[in-house]
């Protein structure tokens, strides 16, 4: 079977691509598929550090792709999950180091023995987007709920759709329900509403995710938290699984319940 | 390309292009290799050639025919001031006039067919990074979202939620006007008079914006 390539990307820095390409990763390997997450993020690689496995990277995707070294060298095994791979990027080079082309025939090496490759895009829209989404069969756009995230968002939906990559999925990560009750927020119907394309799933903000990674261990495999719980979700989706969006309501406490019970809450 | 050799210009049902002086055989590969360049966008057209005063015998024009014929390109006409030249197009059955086959055989004594103005259309969502600019009315079905922009000489109208930045009249026409189902612009031109919408306040409503007495002004959208 021949491994489906979804790159992860955003257009706005700072949105939580790399924190969902591990959680991703981390769930759909955890039900048993074997996956490899790529950092394609040349210069400022992240991935390792939120997956827990920076000190035992000898080659990245910079020395795979010049040569030097075979690419399943290159692929860091878990330290939690069996066939969870990691392709690290190269700290030491920038986005120039790898073209689009390199992107595709690595990706089509590794495809014989996977079932998913999950890229981490960089920000942006220039050279390091471009080698991420070269190889895509899918990609997963993820936005804040903010306005100047879903703009960026937007913009990338547009080139994803003129490189003729299909129309990709949306993810919003960090959405706090009890804002968007008080209306301090953008609900997920109004990202939607904006952006116009499928909703693969909903994050909702959790501290436990800044300390996971921090540790190293994806939030996916906490079987309590609400996030974990939504990147579960997500991977179930992915797989084709019809799995309906969570109650973002649930687990905000009595209080928050009982006012939007009781009305207004101010 | 090297606009002292060919020069592209669109026409009614196809494209006009003009071959300027100079070496024939030059000029012929300048514009195969203008269209292999660009084949995307003539595969399919109808060419006129407009080649000047140049003298070209049947076999030249022939040539050039199939070449283009390879290409998807069907040529139709070759204009030229030179009788030569007319008497080898008309040999090979090519035109020798602009527009010969769009007079209608017999023309009605009273005229009610109406040409309308040029406009165009885009069904999708105009998303930030996108732009549309063109010299007469735009008609988008669907959304302009904040970031696009659309620059029309003409009329626009958005059967959507208009967010972005228009501007209509972009060429001085202060009777421009621009219609949205929500008329939201992050900025709103008319003619050279600039407006933002103020916050909305209730249901939304479809709204005209025109200018009246050099200001730029919104009323609701209904027949009225």
């Amino acid at each position: 079977m021949s491994a489906k390539v979804i790159t992860i990307t955003s257009g706005k820095g700072g949105v939580g691509k790399t924190t969902a390409t591990a959680n991703i990763g981390a769930a759909l390997a955890s039900s048993g598929q074997r996956v490899a997450c790529i950092d394609a993020d040349i210069g400022l690689r992240n991935l390792d550090v939120v997956m827990g496995l920076e000190n035992r990277i000898v080659y990245d995707l910079v020395d795979a792709v010049e040569g030097r070294c075979r690419l399943n060298q290159a692929m860091i095994k878990d330290k939690h999950i069996p066939e969870l791979y990691l392709i690290p990027s190269a700290q030491t080079r920038d986005k120039t180091a790898v073209s689009p082309s390199d992107m595709i025939r690595l990706c089509d090496e590794l495809k014989l023995d996977l079932d998913w490759i999950l890229i981490d895009s960089p920000a942006g829209i220039e050279r390091g987007f471009k080698n991420a989404i070269a190889p895509a069969d899918q990609v997963i756009v993820i936005t804040n709920p903010e306005i100047s995230a879903v703009r960026d968002a937007d913009r990338i939906i547009g080139i994803v759709e003129a490189e003729e990559k299909g129309t990709p999925r949306l993810l919003i990560n960090r959405l706090n329900p009890e804002m968007v009750r008080q209306n301090n927020m953008l609900s997920a119907d109004d990202v939607v509403d904006l952006l116009a394309i499928h909703l693969l799933g909903i994050v909702p903000e959790d501290k436990n995710v800044i300390i996971s990674t921090n540790k190293g261990t994806p939030i996916a495999l906490d079987g309590k938290s609400p996030a974990g719980q939504a990147y579960r979700n997500i991977a179930r989706r992915i797989m084709g699984e019809e799995v309906p969006l969570m109650d973002l309501e649930k687990g905000s406490g009595i209080f928050s319940r009982l006012s939007s019970v009781f009305g207004s809450g101010e | 390309m090297e606009a002292e050799k060919i020069e592209v210009k669109g026409i009614k049902n196809g494209l006009l292009i003009e071959i300027k002086p100079g070496n024939w055989q030059d000029r012929e590969e300048s514009l195969l290799t203008y269209i292999d360049q660009n084949l995307e966008f003539f595969k399919g057209a109808k060419l006129v050639l407009d080649v000047g005063e140049r003298e070209l015998k049947p076999p030249m024009l022939s040539s050039l025919r199939n070449a283009l014929s390879d290409r998807e390109i069907k040529l139709k006409a070759v204009l030229s001031t030179s009788r030569t030249t007319e008497r080898a197009s008309q040999d090979l059955g090519l035109e020798i006039k602009l527009d010969q086959s769009s007079h209608l055989p017999v023309q009605p004594s009273i005229n009610t067919q109406l040409e309308g103005d040029e406009a165009v259309f885009l069904k999708r969502t105009l998303r930030s990074g996108h732009k549309v600019k063109f010299p007469g009315h735009i008609v988008v079905l669907g959304d302009v979202n904040p970031g696009a922009e659309l620059v029309a000489g003409g009329d626009i109208i958005v059967w959507g939620r208009l967010r972005g930045v228009v501007h209509a009249g972009a060429g001085g026409d202060t009777d421009a006007v621009v219609c949205a189902l929500d008329l939201s612009p992050t900025q709103l031109r008319i003619a050279d008079k600039i407006s933002v919408s103020p916050p909305r306040k209730g249901k939304t409503r479809p709204e005209i914006a025109y200018l009246e007495n050099g200001q730029v002004s919104a009323r609701e959208w209904n027949r009225d």
